[in-house]
């Protein structure tokens, strides 16, 4: 057996889903858990990473690292890495997870594999897999020539228990390492939305063309809130100016995988298709039966969105009131 | 100045995608080949800077198969790219395509920008940018929708988690890997396409690198096709009995509220 580190990412002081995730994985595979989390809040969830199955974790609470700068994050990993000498190093593909992991595993000279959704821990050995070719296939990643494997998780592929109230990891404050910079953040503009990202909803409500103009979209949002969910689009709305290009799903836009995603006015071109096959349950709601989303989702609706999607709302108000 | 594109031959999302008898890798034969969308957006912002940076030379690179790249590095230089490199290899995975690509920039006295696109969309991993940029010891920035170069430092915007953008510095040389929304790529025009098929392409041959077989990091086996999804279950009636049975169907059957 071996240790597994875990890159642990929390907002607000938070620990995201997706790192429970991981921690509760690496913790089940027998190995030895070291989590590693940076910034001024890191403090704040090192509790929780220890009820998740973290048997040490690392503290680098340093505001520098606050905003995210790839060649500071980039030094302290590696820092991190050479003291805990792990065999796995297991972070999510997240925004700042795919930026970061691909110039840490270059500068370790060792493997990555990213966006992958399966993980397989056998001692201290791992294979991931992945869809390739926009889902049309997936593979398994194995590595060679590595001295720490780094796999990158999908959000919301790995299943999360209750945490355990009991446990706790022996937290160790790290300095940070400071190197000098060739990249200055100038400036981190907050997004419009609380929601949570696309490529981390559990419940995706998505539009297209069908809802007509870009003002139907807050039939959506209606519904997006009672269900705790994030408001996704087509291309074709994006390309239209209805809605920003950080809501598109897709080749193009992003890669989702929720539990549920509701597709209203979606036709569902091969290139949102791409984006969107990897959601377990898909409802479509399209006034077109020939549209081909039909052919990849779990339920249809034929029929007009307009007077469907009020009426779905009301039904789920009912439903999750009970 | 020497701003260098780096791009990658990817099949073409409509291409229907078939396993290999020994499911390591998929069967190439009958795929249409195209250049990686999110690298049409690096090719054009490449050629933009060149436009307005009088004397500068757009210079497009790629690693992978010669006999089929260079149609992706024609494609290249009939949207405006000058010159065009293609470093002939089989099987090699992101880690030394990396170094390959370093290596050749080095080679030809390094570049003060470096684009490429923010992912391909073959594999997903949106990892050799940031890569190269580790082995060229310069700053990146990935996943950029604005773009800015002052005749020192370039200033890019980064799209991050919901909706939030980051502005970033950064000391050139430095690479920069594009997204959607970063410009408008350009048609290739029919003299672009002319002049681009009489360019001759400089081939460099991976095995002249000296990257060590060590430098092959992750190999791909075990192929399979996603599960036949059940066919769809569609919900008749009025909009009324629609809506009520799809949340029933939701709770008790797929079981997802």
């Amino acid at each position: 057996m071996g240790k597994i580190l875990v890159f642990a990412e929390q907002t607000n002081g938070k620990l995201k889903r997706s790192s429970i995730e991981l921690l509760q994985a690496a913790a089940k595979s027998g190995n030895t858990v070291v989590a590693v989390v940076f910034g001024s809040h890191a403090g704040d969830v090192t509790a929780a990473i220890g009820h998740n199955g973290a048997n040490e974790v690392h503290v680098v609470k340093d505001a520098a690292l606050d905003a995210y700068n790839p060649e500071l994050f980039t030094a302290n990993i590696a820092a991190i890495v050479e003291k805990v000498q792990p065999s796995i190093l297991l972070a999510s593909a997240s925004s700042t997870g795919r930026d970061l992991f691909p110039r840490v595993a270059a500068r370790l000279n060792t493997g990555i594999a990213s966006d992958c959704t399966e993980l397989n821990i056998s001692g201290d050995n791992v294979t991931a897999t992945k869809p390739m070719y926009s889902g049309k296939c997936f593979a398994k990643a194995n590595f060679e020539n590595s001295s720490v494997k780094i796999v990158l998780m999908r959000a919301n592929q790995l299943p999360v228990a209750a945490a355990d109230t009991a446990k706790s990891a022996n937290v160790v404050e790290q300095a940070a390492v400071k190197p000098d910079l060739k990249t200055l953040i100038k400036e981190v503009v907050k997004g419009a939305s609380e929601k949570l990202d696309l490529t981390e909803a559990n419940v995706i409500v998505s539009g297209g063309r069908g809802l007509k103009e870009a003002g139907n979209f807050k039939m959506l949002h209606d519904l997006a809130d009672v269900l705790g969910a994030t408001v996704g689009a087509s291309r074709a709305v994006v390309d239209a100016g209805w809605v920003g290009h950080g809501m598109q799903v897709g080749q193009t836009g992003k890669t989702v995988a929720p539990t549920l995603y509701i597709a209203v006015g979606i036709s569902g071109a091969i290139q949102h298709l791409a984006g969107m096959s990897g959601s377990k349950v898909i409802v479509a709601i399209n006034n077109d039966p020939n549209a081909p989303i039909f052919q990849k989702a779990t339920y249809g609706i034929v029929g007009d969105a307009f007077e469907i999607v009020p009426k779905l709302t009301e039904e789920f108000k009912k439903a999750l009131h009970h | 100045m020497k701003i260098f594109v780096c791009i990658k031959q990817v099949p073409d999302t409509e291409t229907k995608i078939k396993i290999t008898p020994d499911q390591n890798g998929i069967d190439t034969a009958g795929i249409k080949w195209v250049l990686n969308p999110y690298d049409e957006f690096a090719v054009e912002e490449a050629n933009k800077l060149r436009d307005a940076n009088p004397g500068s030379q757009v210079w497009v690179l790629s690693v992978g198969p010669k006999a089929r790249v260079v149609e992706s590095l024609r494609t290249a230089l009939a949207m405006g790219a000058d010159e065009a490199i293609v470093v002939n290899a089989e099987n090699v995975d992101n880690f030394s395509t990396a170094k390959a690509l370093a290596e050749v920039i080095k080679a030809e006295g390094g570049a003060k920008v470096i684009f490429s696109g923010k992912l391909a969309i073959d594999d997903n991993a949106s990892s050799v940018s940031q890569m190269l940029a580790e082995f060229l010891n310069v700053p990146h920035t990935t996943v950029v929708s604005k773009f800015a170069f002052n005749g020192e430092n370039v200033v890019v915007e980064r799209d991050v988690e919901g909706g939030a953008k980051e502005v970033v510095q950064m000391m050139t040389p430095a690479v920069v890997a594009a997204n959607k929304g970063l410009n408008m790529p350009r048609y290739a025009s029919l003299p672009g396409i002319m002049k681009a098929k009489k360019k001759v392409i400089k081939e460099v041959e991976f095995s002249s690198l000296n990257i060590p077989a060590s430098d092959i990091k992750v190999k791909y086996s075990g192929f399979t096709l996603p599960a036949e999804k059940p066919a769809v279950k569609m919900i008749s009636g009025d909009a009324s009995a629609q809506a009520s049975e799809l949340v029933k169907l939701l709770r008790d059957e797929a079981k997802v509220l």
